[in-house]
């Protein structure tokens, strides 16, 4: 069954586990994403693993750290099988707030504002010299 | 330049690969030899999907890697060759010339392997081809990636023979 209220955040190490508690911190809103990690699996563990959270989950969106890596890998895998899961790769703090802020949003619709919010986050603020 | 990188990795292309050790390299493509890909257009899709435009992949099964060797070998960039498993890797060293050095780069937890290494569990007979590739005079080292410390096959396989 999809729910579409959660999301799975998928990345290397302690990435994702990290993310999730940043949301929750700053959101207070628990429970809308589940964290994994590929820690120690190979790749058809991974496959195995989202597998398994998508089918008890009902998620329908992944987010995945970087494109290049066995987690978006696995994520893309599965879509040849579920092509109705979004995959979002590169995910950072901003993109994974404005997802879980989406209250009753379409999943494509609540990803399409993360996208935007998250790819927009990245700025270089350069100090103004306090002379002249 | 050469393919300066045989790496075994059963993840194959990840993010220690194409970062960890191919930005440093300045790698140029990146060869997967595997005979489960090379035969599927999805799977050679997905890959390319993943790695950066400036990156080539070629692809070949066991089989047809020889035949590509050379063209690999005469690239002008660097290059990486991947196999997802020990067996893949040891038959093409059985096929081709000019393999000296090979690196375990990932091999995870299975039932029947024992840990070696956080990144490389063994079974026996995964061990005893590893054993046998030395024997044809291939340097075998675990490494995951280029800032770690590379440990040679028999201080690996010491180690877990005293876990």
């Amino acid at each position: 069954m999809s729910n579409p209220d959660v999301g799975i955040v998928l990345g290397h190490g302690d990435i994702a586990a990290a993310l999730v508690s940043a949301v929750e911190l700053i959101t207070g809103r628990g429970g809308r994403l589940i964290a994994l990690t590929n820690a120690g699996l190979d790749s058809d563990q991974i496959d195995d693993l989202l597998r398994r959270t998508i089918e008890t989950s009902g998620a329908r969106v992944i987010f995945t750290d970087l494109a290049a890596g066995s987690c978006n890998m696995a994520a893309c895998r599965l879509v040849r099988w579920r092509p109705d899961l979004i995959v979002v790769t590169g995910v950072n703090l901003p993109a994974l707030l404005q997802y879980v802020m989406h209250d009753g949003a379409e999943p494509e619709q609540a990803v399409s504002e993360a996208v935007q919010r998250g790819s927009g986050a990245l700025r270089v603020l350069q100090g103004r010299s306090r002379a002249g | 330049m050469p393919v300066e990188l045989y790496r075994i990795d059963d993840r194959l292309i990840h993010g220690q690969v194409v970062v960890g050790w191919g930005q440093p390299m300045n790698a140029g493509f990146i060869a997967l030899v595997d005979d489960v890909v090379a035969s599927s257009d999805w799977e050679r899709e997905l890959y390319r999907m993943g790695v950066p435009p400036q990156l080539d992949l070629f692809f070949a099964s066991v089989e047809d890697a020889p035949g590509q060797l050379g063209a690999w070998r005469a690239d002008q960039r660097a290059g990486i060759l991947l196999t997802g498993d020990i067996d893949t890797m040891y038959r093409l060293v059985s096929n081709v010339d000019g393999i000296t050095a090979v690196n375990l780069g990932g091999v995870h937890h299975r039932a029947g392997r024992i840990e070696r290494l956080r990144y490389i569990y063994l079974s026996p007979g995964e061990a005893q081809a590893l054993r046998d590739l030395e024997a044809r005079g291939v340097s075998v080292t675990a490494r995951d990636v280029p800032s770690a410390r590379p440990v040679p096959l028999r201080e690996l396989l010491d180690a877990g023979a005293r876990a």
